[in-house]
């Protein structure tokens, strides 16, 4: 059963990647848009589910993570005219960095009440954007004149351009994930999630694990937030607010809390559909929340649930015969 | 030389509460020692505080000669000593091997970035700690079960699952909070099996348990506590002859 699940998994990569790669073929610019949406969402959506759905951790407040990575990369470029790409790593480390500061002291709450502070954490980053604290987020207005990114030369700047660059950097993504959710990190979180308490009783270092959830998360929400930076040349605060940590949060438990391929299709199912019934504008939000509330009622495992068992049967017989 | 185990004076309220008071025992190397007591005589607190669950109020408590009771409850357990819980407490969504390899945690390194990279130790790590998880699921007789998931193993089974993990974690001291809590006749006698040959594997047991016929059978040493106090300690012969002893019980279970 493991070995079909697997199977499947690496068939519905390939169609995936197969789509990707042919989409400017038969795809107009507007709808490659779309796809590149989908891509830095599927990022933000992963990066929130080792913290969220592998580690247990209640955050609603992604987007503050996100708006620092975007943040640090409008900076580096604009005042300093680093190269985009240069400024992924930067983004990452001043994003895991802030996230274990700001992590720290809450970190230990309990679900519902970590849920709110983290809600509050995230409307601080954006009052902070707003208000110019340093003098160096342009306030309101953002920042604008961030640089294209190059690869090998090649100025990236058109939609099926971007398509490639944020896609690779997802295709990066989900095999570096699909590696950490098998091994003894991701086992850690997982622990941490079922039974904090037992977690700690069998050895685990509970408080360090949630930490390195968080910097994580966030080291990869950052370097989306590059990307972000990178598409758009131009970022404000009201990307980053409140609701779109909902809407990260509820792309994780639509598609399946802890489950890579589940959260992939949250993510893209949540961008797509209203792309699909644009028609319906108004009532958009409307069919959104009722979608929310049946699902939670008839499937709240998620549409996506399973995880690769991260030991098949003849992993078990070997280690058996190995004795 | 000075026992495995030392608990001085160890005392821990809550509230207005006393929930252990002044309680002081020693647990020798290579021994069975029981601690038993009636319902909410601070059983379940002791061994909170030995594993750093709870901080004692005062006194100390020594570990080979180390002084735990200011370590967190991770570290004690890389120190040597492993537990269960009263209330059984495994990680349910997960399967039984899964569950073993939590007590391989703390005896194994690979970190996020070794996850990611997968150099050559870190596989070979991650597969002799999957031989040795499967080998503890063997030894408390879990050979067949170790791709179920925890909640799905019957109540018997998920106590003994929860042994596995406790003893992947090379503890030298383990601790098991009634581990024959709502296993049938059958079951605690392969139970009293079990816990023989876990200390043939020189692992020194503490256990607490309300089956009588278990205590006096597989232990050694008992120590008795009676609201928060200890009331009696000594071999099973002494502490069934002992008045304090079946007075504490009386009314509430046979000695
Ligand atoms: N976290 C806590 N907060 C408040 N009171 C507690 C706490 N833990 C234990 N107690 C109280 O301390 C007393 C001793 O409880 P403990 O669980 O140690 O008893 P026990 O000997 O294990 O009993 P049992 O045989 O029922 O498991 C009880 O009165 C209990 O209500
Ligand atoms: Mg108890």
């Amino acid at each position: 059963m493991a070995a079909r699940t697997t199977t499947r998994l690496a068939i519905g990569y390939a169609l995936a990647v197969a789509f990707i790669a042919a989409a400017p073929l038969f795809l107009d610019a507007y709808w490659l848009d779309v796809l590149n949406s989908v891509g830095l969402y599927v990022l933000l959506a992963l990066s929130l589910n080792l913290i969220l759905g592998d580690a247990g951790l209640f955050n609603m407040g992604h987007a503050a993570f996100y708006a620092v990575g975007a943040y640090t990369t409008a900076i580096l470029s604009t005042r300093f005219q680093i190269p985009i790409l240069w400024t992924l790593p930067a983004s990452a480390v001043v994003a895991a960095l802030f996230a274990t500061l700001v992590a720290r002291p809450v970190v230990h709450l309990r679900g519902d009440y970590l849920l709110v502070v983290t809600i509050g954490l995230g409307e601080i980053v954006r009052i902070a954007l707003v208000n110019d604290v340093f003098g160096l987020t342009g306030g309101a207005n953002g920042i604008f004149g961030i640089a294209r990114p190059t690869v090998f030369g090649l100025k990236i700047r058109r939609p099926h351009e971007f398509l490639y660059l944020i896609w690779a950097f997802v295709a990066v993504t989900v095999l570096l994930f699909h590696r950490l959710e098998q091994s003894r990190f991701g086992r850690a979180l997982n622990y941490l999630r079922e039974d904090p308490v037992a977690a700690e009783g069998s050895g685990v270092n509970t408080a360090r694990y949630r930490l390195l959830a968080f910097a994580l998360g966030a080291a990869w929400a950052g370097m989306t937030g590059t990307l972000y930076a990178a598409k758009m040349t131009i970022i404000s605060p009201e990307s980053f607010g409140f609701w779109e940590s909902v809407v990260l949060f509820l792309m994780v438990i639509l598609g399946g809390s802890g489950s890579i391929p589940g959260v992939i299709l949250g993510a893209t199912l949540v961008v797509v559909l209203p792309e699909v019934f644009r028609g319906f504008a108004s009532a958009r939000m409307l069919v959104f929340g009722l979608v929310m509330m049946v699902m939670m009622v008839v499937r709240p495992q998620g549409l996506l649930a399973f995880r690769i068992l991260r030991f098949k049967e003849s992993d078990v017989r070997r280690a058996g015969a190995s004795q | 030389m000075s026992a495995l185990l030392e608990v001085r004076g160890v005392t821990k309220s809550f509230g207005g509460l006393t929930a252990v008071s002044d309680v002081s025992f020693d647990v020798e190397a290579g021994s069975v020692v029981g601690l038993i007591g009636p319902n909410g005589a601070g059983k379940t607190t002791t061994f909170n505080l030995i594993t750093g669950n709870y901080r004692a109020d005062r006194g100390t408590i020594r570990f080979e000669d180390r002084a735990i009771d200011r370590m967190r409850t991770h570290k004690i357990v890389q120190a040597g000593i492993a537990r269960t819980f009263q209330n059984v407490r495994l990680f349910q969504q997960l399967s039984a091997v899964e569950n073993v390899l939590a007590g391989r945690h703390c005896r194994t390194k690979s970190g996020a970035l070794g996850a990611l990279l997968r150099p050559p130790w870190q596989v070979r790590e991650e597969r002799e700690a999957a031989a040795r998880a499967v080998e503890e699921l063997a030894f408390v007789g879990l050979s067949g079960h170790a791709m179920e998931l925890a909640k799905n193993l019957a109540y018997g089974d998920q106590r003994r699952l929860e042994i596995a993990r406790a003893l992947a974690a090379d503890p030298r001291l383990v601790i098991l909070d009634e581990p024959a809590g709502g296993m049938n006749e059958q079951e605690t006698e392969e139970l009293i099996g079990l816990i023989g040959r876990i200390r043939k594997r020189g692992i020194t047991i503490l256990l607490i348990e309300h089956d009588m016929s278990l205590v006096m059978r597989a232990c050694e040493h008992i120590v008795v506590l009676e609201y928060g106090e200890k009331i009696a300690e000594g071999p099973p012969a002494s502490i069934q002859a002992n008045p304090r002893v079946i007075e504490a019980y009386l009314g509430t279970e046979e000695v």
